[in-house]
């Protein structure tokens, strides 16, 4: 029992085996991809295994504290490249090795041409309270 | 009649309801509506026999449950076969509803939650909350929780050990949410104690009475762990403690020995120390080899290289943590506490800092980040 981040970036993570920009997939195709996330996050709400998940705009803006009285500063609104995360899907599964075959069924939604994207998703394990027992 | 009191009472009445021919699901479903009738009648009215009370409503909503046709008449079949009013054992049945909750063929997490609702009558909402999950997705644990089992007969007892792994599951989780889980394990644990004779049963509950002892003085009020060493021995429950050993020296008499009893005893070791510079490490060591024989846990082999280093010096100790696999979880941290006692702080600073990158919880993370700080000023 332990909460798992899944988070799909839009840049920073390594190319995706089928790499087309989402713009140039037949409308379908985007259908069919949503419809893959929405039954795959149904499925763990099934299985009592689904915690959360959200999308992000895809602009992210990095703000700084620059003194005493002074406005904050941001680097946006267009942002150097960086990473960018475009959402995440939080997961609360009984073992790690659960938690990687799901980020790899998630990583199978299909893209161009109806073929799985293979996009790299990147798995975080939340830090926990400390168990009753340690010592 | 407060809520220890009557979420104590369930087990007993879901296994009134089952022996009397309800299905386990249904029936736990009408015994947690008969608890929220109780929360609210009971404060005006209150009954003379509160567990009567209840197995009388849930009964009703069991049979109520059933409007269709068909299950009309099998409501009328089961009317004709209730058992005739009589003694029976009502810790026979919390037993088996134990064993049912705890059945192998549910993951741990289901089981989890199977036995925190119908054997420790938590609401779903409030297990949720101890795990910091939605209340849906708790909800549907525990009724594919339910599916699962629905097929398993109540019959003769199983593995006590399942029982026990889940029971010290919920004990491990600690006190994250609105329901103390560590207490709440206590609990079920006692209860399970007194309806069952056996020495390991005797030994989760005297190990989880005292870690339970220490837990005071396991975290500063801001939350930050405290060591076992630098823990203030006063804010240890002196009267815990005493209930623990006396549990573990009756159940080790009985010389058969299992991990939970050899665990007990390295607490009791602990517990029994004035000071720290006082525990008595060749002992450990010792029932840490006994552990080992028990159990093939890693975690096991890795508490006994700090043993070894307490008890022969922090030489013999890292030759023990060399013969271990590094990629344990609190290897490094181990490492970096050896080589601190070995006189190299610069090492150790080094390794307190990776071992605070690898830490899985926060606590932990702080912890170890402090001690890399604290050499590191040197």
């Amino acid at each position: 029992m332990a909460k798992y981040l899944l988070l799909k970036h839009y840049r920073g993570a390594p190319v995706a085996v089928n790499d087309v920009p989402m713009d140039r997939w037949a409308p379908e195709e985007i259908s069919a991809h949503v419809k893959y996330m929405n039954d795959f996050a149904d499925r763990l709400k099934e299985t009592g295994e689904f915690v959360d998940a959200q999308a992000l705009a895809p602009e992210g803006t990095f703000v700084r504290y620059d003194g005493e009285g002074r406005p904050p500063v941001t680097d946006g609104p267009f942002a150097e490249t960086k990473d960018l995360i475009a959402g995440w899907m939080l997961i609360d599964v009984d073992s790690y090795e659960r938690a990687v075959d799901l980020a790899g069924e998630l990583s199978a939604a299909p893209g161009a041409n109806g073929e799985p994207i293979h996009e790299w998703l990147e798995l975080r394990p939340f830090l926990t309270e400390p168990s009753t027992v340690t010592e | 009649m407060n809520d220890a009191v009557l979420r104590a009472l369930v087990p007993a009445v879901i296994g009134v309801l089952v022996r009397r021919g309800a299905d386990f699901a249904t029936a736990e479903d009408a015994v947690q509506d008969a608890l929220v009738e109780a929360v609210r009648v009971w404060p005006d009215d209150p009954p003379r026999d509160p567990k009567g009370w209840l197995v009388t409503v849930a009964w009703h909503r069991f049979l109520d449950s059933a409007r269709a046709e068909s299950a009309r008449r099998r409501r009328e079949e089961l009317v004709d076969g209730e058992p005739e009013p009589g003694p029976v054992s009502s810790a026979d049945d919390t037993l088996r509803l134990y064993f049912l909750c705890a059945h192998p063929s549910l993951t741990p997490s289901s089981a989890v939650a199977l036995t925190l609702r119908a054997v420790g009558g938590l609401t779903t909402r409030q297990i949720a909350r101890a795990y910091l999950v939605p209340e849906a997705t708790m909800a549907q644990r525990v009724s594919r929780a339910k599916r699962t089992v629905a097929a398993e007969r109540l019959v003769r007892p199983g593995d006590v050990a399942t029982v026990l792994r889940v029971l010290y599951l919920v004990f491990n989780e600690g006190y994250s949410g609105e329901v103390d889980l560590a207490a709440e394990a206590i609990r079920l644990t006692r209860q399970l104690a007194t309806g069952i004779d056996h020495p390991e049963v005797a030994g989760l509950l005297a190990l989880m009475l005292l870690h339970q002892a220490r837990r005071a003085a396991r975290t500063t009020p801001d939350g930050a762990l405290v060591p076992l060493a630098e823990q203030d021995r006063g804010l240890w429950d002196t009267r815990l403690i005493a209930e623990g050993v006396g549990i573990l020296q009756a159940a080790l008499a009985r010389d058969r020995l299992g991990e939970y009893q050899a665990q007990a005893a390295v607490a009791a070791l602990h517990a029994d120390a004035p000071t720290a510079e006082e525990t008595d490490w060749p002992q450990i060591v010792e029932w840490y080899d006994e552990l080992a024989l028990l159990t093939e846990s890693p975690v096991v082999r890795l508490n006994r290289a700090v043993a070894v280093g307490e008890a022969d010096g922090p030489r013999v100790g890292l030759a023990a943590l060399a013969e271990l696999d590094e990629t344990l979880p609190r290897y490094t941290a181990v490492a970096a506490h050896l080589h601190e006692r070995d006189g190299d702080p610069a090492l150790a600073a080094r390794l307190y800092a990776e071992a605070a990158h690898k830490a899985s919880s926060l606590a932990e993370r702080d912890h170890l980040t402090r001690q890399a700080a604290r050499l590191n000023q040197r």
